[in-house]
């Protein structure tokens, strides 16, 4: 299957600054898949982002969203469409008093048909667990609550890709797994797009594949299982290590024989068990 | 010592209206000086609410805010008094930056406090010091800075007022896990070489791991209060307030769940790493025997 994103060796530096913040960025990206993209701060993840639905365009490369090259202007409305971005404060995302009058926000801007506008926003709604919130006032509910609003307002756009840069970085823990299992429905069962950047290694670890960028480039690109085992390399570039793969690579280290596949606290506290039976 | 102690505390927002709400709710706490306390709780638990009163920004509707001993409400002295004594550090703090140069805003609040040029001076390369800022960029617009830089240049202009009490409101949000770990330990340095209080808010359970003392709060009240190892012990009622447990006592947990004997104190990984290793040698001796 074509990629429904390819990025060839895009550089780009911002105009204020000497160093280059992606210095030859490739990378291309299967329809349905979930990719997550990890690195330390200043590593590129936010301007590699906001390469993909043309906020920023590259100085050297190029970027291709359904073979749409996104410096080409005529193209700009439909990568758009295709590309949606949710940010990490969801304060800054929302503009509406009503929930339902701000997932309604985006489609109606594009002149979408009222009856079609009442299916999308319903749709979206529901596809992230806030229908029964459609009436209330965004800025009472809860963080999680607000990020997912956010999401359905990008979701009525009905788009195939859906970027989220730091989704969860302001949320407490229950705001982050409603908001990491929102997403992650709609990977699996909607067959959307899902490129998540993130710092936690737990959302991560959900992922199909896992990015990995230093200083511009992708450096690691793998599945998370391939991935994370790589703990010295991780460690070196900024990054931490699952809290299992780490505690397994140490048992294993002192003798004992654990699958290092088994990244989550499920899998490791599985594969102890068995060990230990 | 006792440094901070909250009687009663109370605090109603929006009062009369139809969005009155309670955020903290007749509360007792008491600080001793020199911990470094981890205040914990989901999002609207009235955490921000309750450490807004600690330097005055917020007064109480009911109940008093004690600094060793006297009430910070007092007067507009000892309201003034309170601002210089406990620093507060708000979440994103590198969002308040106004100032033109990192230095003059680092530099703000010892001036503030009337000391004279010397001893701004000294204070603000001792503060810059502590987060790892380089003097290279004290003539810098902060607008220049990275956002890890940002987020130090913040952090320093309350060092440099040099409060008895820090408090931190979520200080490490946003910074990748290498930046995160950095800037613990150089506010932990800087606690101990002070021997301040430390109020840390978080969401993060493996820096709650680090603190002496845990206070969790759920609707108002402080719901769990006690050493991190007592607090993870009770993982049903720390669950049920929409927190999480460090990731190795999350795998204790399930360990124990599934008849493995690990402690119920377990929480971080080197002990882990030592009752699981126990267990598998006590195993394999067991086997070796048979």
């Amino acid at each position: 299957m074509d990629p429904v994103i390819r990025v060839e060796n895009i550089t780009y530096t911002y105009p204020d600054s000497e160093r280059p913040a992606l210095d030859g960025a490739t990378l291309d990206v299967a329809p349905g898949s979930f990719v997550a993209v990890l690195g330390s701060n200043g590593s590129g993840k936010s301007t590699l982002a906001k390469h993909l639905n043309a906020i920023l365009l590259p100085d050297g490369g190029r970027v291709l969203v359904k073979g749409m090259n996104t410096t080409h202007e005529e193209h700009l409305l439909a990568i758009r469409r295709c590309v949606g971005m949710v940010f990490q404060n969801p304060d800054n995302q929302i503009v509406a008093n009503v929930v339902e009058d701000d997932v309604a926000f985006a489609p109606e801007n594009l002149g979408v048909d009222p009856a079609e506008i009442r299916r999308r926003v319903d749709g979206a709604l529901k596809q992230v667990g806030m229908y029964d919130f459609r009436l209330h006032a965004p800025h009472l509910l809860s963080g999680g609550q607000k990020q997912r609003v956010a999401i359905a307002g990008v979701l009525a756009m009905e788009p195939e890709v859906l970027v989220l840069d730091e989704p969860t970085a302001m949320l407490d823990p229950a705001g982050r797994r409603e908001v990491i299992s929102a997403v992650e429905a709609l990977c699996r069962e909607r067959g959307i797009t899902v490129i998540l950047i993130t710092h936690h290694m737990d959302e991560a670890v959900r992922a199909d594949r896992v990015v990995v960028m230093d200083r511009g480039r992708i450096v690691m690109d793998g599945a998370p299982a391939d991935i994370f085992p790589q703990a010295d390399r991780l460690r070196a570039l900024g990054l931490a290590v699952p809290a299992a793969t780490d505690l397994i690579l140490r048992l294993n280290a002192a003798g004992m024989d654990l699958p290092v596949e088994a990244l989550t606290p499920e899998a490791c506290a599985a594969a102890i068990g068995e060990a230990l039976a | 010592m006792k440094n901070i102690e909250l009687r009663g505390l109370t605090h109603v927002y929006s009062r009369g209206t139809p969005f009155e709400k309670t955020a903290v709710d007749d509360l007792d706490l008491t600080i001793e000086a020199g911990r470094t306390v981890g205040l914990i709780g989901h999002t609207g638990s009235g955490k921000s609410t309750l450490i807004s009163h600690l330097n005055a920004l917020l007064k109480p509707t009911e109940g008093t805010v004690l600094l060793d001993g006297e009430d910070i409400f007092a007067s507009k002295a000892s309201i003034r008094s309170a601002r210089f004594r406990v620093g507060v550090v708000f979440q994103y703090p590198e969002y308040q930056l106004f100032e033109e140069t990192v230095f003059a805003d680092i530099a703000y609040g010892p001036k503030n406090q009337k000391l004279d040029q010397a001893e701004v001076d000294r204070r603000v390369r001792e503060a810059a010091a502590f987060v790892g800022l380089d003097e290279q960029y004290f003539d810098r617009s902060p607008l220049e800075l990275s956002g890890g830089q940002k987020r130090r240049t913040a952090i320093a202009g309350v060092l440099a007022m040099e409060p008895e009490v820090l408090v931190l409101d979520e200080p490490t949000a946003g910074l990748d896990p290498a930046g995160r770990e950095d800037l613990l330990d150089k506010l932990f340095s800087w606690k101990r070489a002070r021997n301040a209080t430390v109020i840390l808010v978080t969401h993060d359970m493996s820096i709650a791991g680090r603190c002496d003392r845990l206070v969790v709060m759920e609707a108002g009240h402080i719901v769990l209060d006690g050493t991190p190892a007592e607090v993870f012990a009770r993982s049903d009622r720390l669950l049920s307030t929409g927190l999480d447990l460090p990731p190795s006592a999350h795998i204790a947990r399930l360990l124990r769940e599934k008849g493995v004997p690990v402690p119920a104190d377990v929480y971080t990984e080197d002990r882990l790493y030592e009752a699981v290793l126990t267990l598998w040698k006590r195993r394999k001796g067991g086997g070796a025997a048979c």
